[in-house]
């Protein structure tokens, strides 16, 4: 192939059709009250690890949603498990068991 | 698909198109992109309709790939098109048509711009005075090329000698039509058809006997875009854009692109050989590329021009096909001759596109 | 009374009941309005027929009611309204009210939804349409869809369609009609693309957090800027997934647009006769938005419904009742239809 200098971009496109949401389902099945989420962001501002590190449960929750699941492992296993989130959320969203939920279906 | 709801939105979207007495101003890029298109385009006007087509030695860029790629201010920019309609009322001229899109997208901004501010328009004219002691009339009608072209689709039709049909089986060519941005993605109302559903190329493909494939990156800009293509490391975004329309239109099947702006057709085309290298994939069936015209080379086919006169050899993805689809006779020997019958030299090959 | 859907009933209802004499002018064949298109309001899922009889039976043997009468010009003379019809009778009135509704935003203008061209396009209404006339749900070649998707704010809050205003009833309705699909049909997934979920109704929230917890409606915060079709003629949604700071595509069996309020033919044709004020959403101007809200400003005519701004079914009964009272007060010459309130500035 001749040296072109650029080349191809990959697509920054959340391709909806195309991403496998499998462990989603799993995840849903395992902690039912994932589906509740509104995504207001409470959990990540209250968040004890999300204050030193990128963890956010809310950007996670979204992520699984769309099937992108790039960096969503890392992430869970940020998560001290402490409830503080749980304790705020206005949904009734049970995010630590959503957390483990998440570590047993993603790898 | 609904034509009746296309239809229907085609009817708010007409415009007036000049029928006669053109003052034409050429594009920067085309004559080396596409270097049969705007003789192709004088040849139809002139020889085929008996059209007046007025061009100036004198006129100038207008400098819309400088305004697009910011590095030519707005006020520059309306002073330099001002020098145009200045020669153009020198001239004796009224109806302005540009062969390029972003020019067509640059003087139907400058006009609008200066119909909501006149103040702006009396700023450029004391400009152009003070540099060059001119003055000038607005264009009373502004149409593209294409416009043209689209206005006397059925006089081209009725004197052609070939139709977008294959010539054996009866069977309409698909043609994607891709539109410049420019064109009515500013202006919706200043297109043939409007932004979302243009009509000015389908409108010639109908005529023609072909049939428009409408599919899902139809709106999606080629990717040119002065900026990302001006800059080599950037040439990946504009090629990304290409792809994601072929990957869309593949499962269609198309047989040919037809395109009204000067960079789509460079970059369609060019991009085919490039994304081949890059990822083994070719659109066209057989290894072969989706052939891409412009639409005076399309008309210039329908009315029977010789295809190396329309400068087909110049095209990257090889336009064999389509001549043979439509049942176009060519000299396969004579690709590569210049007019006096001497060698232009032969194109390397390309690796895995078949040309 | 000018207007014979919701508004117009239950304004007509009252004061017939207070013993004025009161005739009720409708162009259409029957009463009801659109509310005779709509099979079940949210959030109870009560019967749209069922709110329907009850304004009748306030209506019935009660009220003159004058239907396929299409009002050709109206004038005053003295105190008294001459109302004049295409069927060549005019009637006299010593006050107007006009309840001349909305219609529902034509989704053709957002020519990038593609609706009327592409196939499984469909809007809020017709899929209510559906519903109420017992059809199945399917795409154009009548399969059951696996996907759906709801597009909130069709022709609502939208500067380049001309309409600002948030149309009220859009959110909650889409959260309403997509619970009905998934109770027909539980297999098919859907997908509403939104701006802001505007649950602002005593119970809207309950329904919403049902959507999510009972039925799995998806929501994705994004608004829908193109459509397209596909080959196999799906529709293709591109939005921004604005959660994720991403674009977004995603194919869809059939898609609904929720389009929203714009005044209705009516309004705007009985306005200029009556040289009624618009207000710069084009609805009728009331003289006050917190106080005077039935009072328009020409003296004896007042307004009920959704003509002064896009309200829900409790929302145009409530101030069907309220507009009877002004009404009732103004007649009587009662000291409290005079009282003014200063000028907003």
């Amino acid at each position: 192939m001749p040296d072109f200098g650029f080349k191809l971009q990959k697509d920054r496109q959340i391709d909806f059709d195309a991403n496998d949401r499998s462990a989603t389902r799993a995840i849903i099945e395992t902690e039912p009250t994932f589906r509740l989420c509104i995504a207001c962001g409470t959990c990540t501002a209250c968040c004890s690890a999300g204050n030193f590190t990128d963890f956010s449960l809310r950007r996670m929750i979204t992520g699984l949603k769309r099937g992108n699941y790039e960096g969503v492992r890392a992430m869970a296993d940020q998560c001290m498990l402490c409830g503080k989130c749980q304790m705020l959320c206005p949904r009734g969203v049970s995010t630590r068991k959503l957390v483990l939920a998440i570590r047993k279906h993603i790898r | 698909m609904k034509k009746e709801g296309k239809e229907q939105l085609w009817k708010d979207y007409q415009k007036e198109i000049a029928d006669d007495r053109y003052f034409y101003v050429r594009s920067c890029v085309r004559q080396n992109f596409f270097p049969g298109s705007e003789t192709a385009f004088l040849k139809i006007l002139q020889e085929e309709l008996g059209k007046d087509v007025y061009e100036h030695p004198c006129h100038t860029t207008c400098t819309g790939i400088g305004y697009h790629a910011d590095v030519v201010p707005f006020d520059t920019a309306m002073t330099v098109v001002a020098r145009q309609f200045a020669i153009m009322t020198e001239s004796g001229y009224h109806n302005l048509v540009p062969s390029c899109i972003t020019s067509f997208g640059l003087y139907t901004e400058i006009l609008e711009t200066w119909k909501h501010f006149p103040e702006v328009e009396a700023r450029v004219r004391e400009y152009l005075y003070k540099a060059t002691k001119r003055d000038f009339r607005v264009p009373e009608n502004l149409a593209h090329a294409s416009d043209v072209i689209y206005k006397f689709r059925s006089e081209i039709a009725a004197k052609g000698k070939f139709r977008l049909v294959h010539h054996e089986t009866g069977r309409p060519l698909k043609v994607v039509e891709h539109i410049g941005c420019h064109y009515a993605k500013m202006f919706p109302d200043k297109g043939v058809g409007g932004a979302e559903y243009p009509y000015v190329l389908t409108g010639m493909i109908e005529e023609w006997g072909g049939e428009v494939v409408d599919y899902p990156e139809r709106r999606h800009c080629c990717g040119f875009g002065f900026r990302q293509y001006l800059v080599q490391a950037n040439r990946g975004y504009s090629m990304s854009c290409s792809h994601k329309k072929f990957e869309s239109m593949e499962p269609y099947a198309p047989d040919l692109i037809l395109t009204n702006c000067p960079g789509c057709p460079m970059f369609l085309d060019r991009w085919q050989y490039a994304i081949s290298e890059m990822e083994g994939k070719t659109y066209g069936g057989d290894g072969q590329g989706i052939p891409v015209f412009t639409y005076e080379e399309l008309a210039g086919l329908v009315l029977g021009y010789n295809p190396w006169d329309l400068g087909l050899q110049m095209h990257q993805v090889a336009c064999e096909p389509v001549l043979d689809k439509m049942g176009i006779p060519y000299d396969a020997a004579a690709k590569y001759l210049d007019k006096h019958g001497h060698s232009l030299g032969q194109p390397l090959q390309p690796q895995k596109l078949k040309v | 009374m000018i207007g014979g859907g919701i508004a117009g009933m239950e304004s007509s209802a009252h004061l017939a009941a207070m013993d004025y004499e009161v005739t009720l002018l409708e162009k259409d064949s029957r009463l009801g309005g659109k509310l005779l298109k709509w099979e079940r309001l949210f959030p109870t899922m009560r019967l749209g027929s069922e709110v329907l009889a009850f304004l009748n039976q306030g209506v019935e043997k009660h009220v003159a009611v004058h239907c396929n009468t299409e009002i050709t010009e109206i004038h005053r003379k003295a105190a008294a309204f001459h109302i004049h019809t295409a069927t060549g009778r005019t009637y006299e009135a010593d006050a107007v009210l006009v309840t001349t509704g909305y219609d529902l935003f034509d989704a053709r203008k957002k020519e990038e939804y593609g609706y009327g061209i592409y196939e499984n396009v469909i809007t809020s209404a017709e899929l209510e349409a559906m519903f109420a006339e017992g059809k199945p749900l399917h795409t154009a070649d009548g399969r059951i869809p696996k996907r759906m998707g709801f597009i909130h704010c069709v022709g609502s809050r939208d500067e380049k369609v001309g309409n600002v205003y948030c149309s009220k009833v859009c959110c909650v309705t889409a959260v309403k009609q997509a619970i009905e699909v998934k109770e027909k049909h539980p297999e098919t997934d859907i997908y509403c693309f939104y701006m802001d979920l505007r649950m602002y109704g005593m119970h809207f929230e309950a329904m919403y957090k049902q959507a999510q917890e009972k039925y799995g409606i998806n929501f994705i915060r994004g608004r829908l800027s193109e459509a397209c079709e596909n080959i196999d003629h799906s529709v293709l949604l591109k939005a921004e997934d604005t959660l994720s700071g991403r674009p977004l595509k995603m194919s869809v069996d059939l898609l609904v647009l929720m389009v929203g309020f714009i005044p209705s033919e009516g309004t705007k044709a009985v306005g200029k006769m009556l040289g009624l004020e618009f207000g710069v959403n084009r609805f009728f101007k009331t003289c006050d938005q917190h106080t005077l809200t039935n009072v328009s400003n020409v003296p004896g005519v007042f307004f009920a419904g959704a003509c002064t701004a896009p309200k829900t079914i409790t929302n145009s009964i409530t101030d069907a009742r309220a507009a009877a009272a002004t009404i009732a007060t103004y007649l009587e010459g009662k000291a409290i239809s005079a009282r003014t309130i200063e000028n907003q500035k």
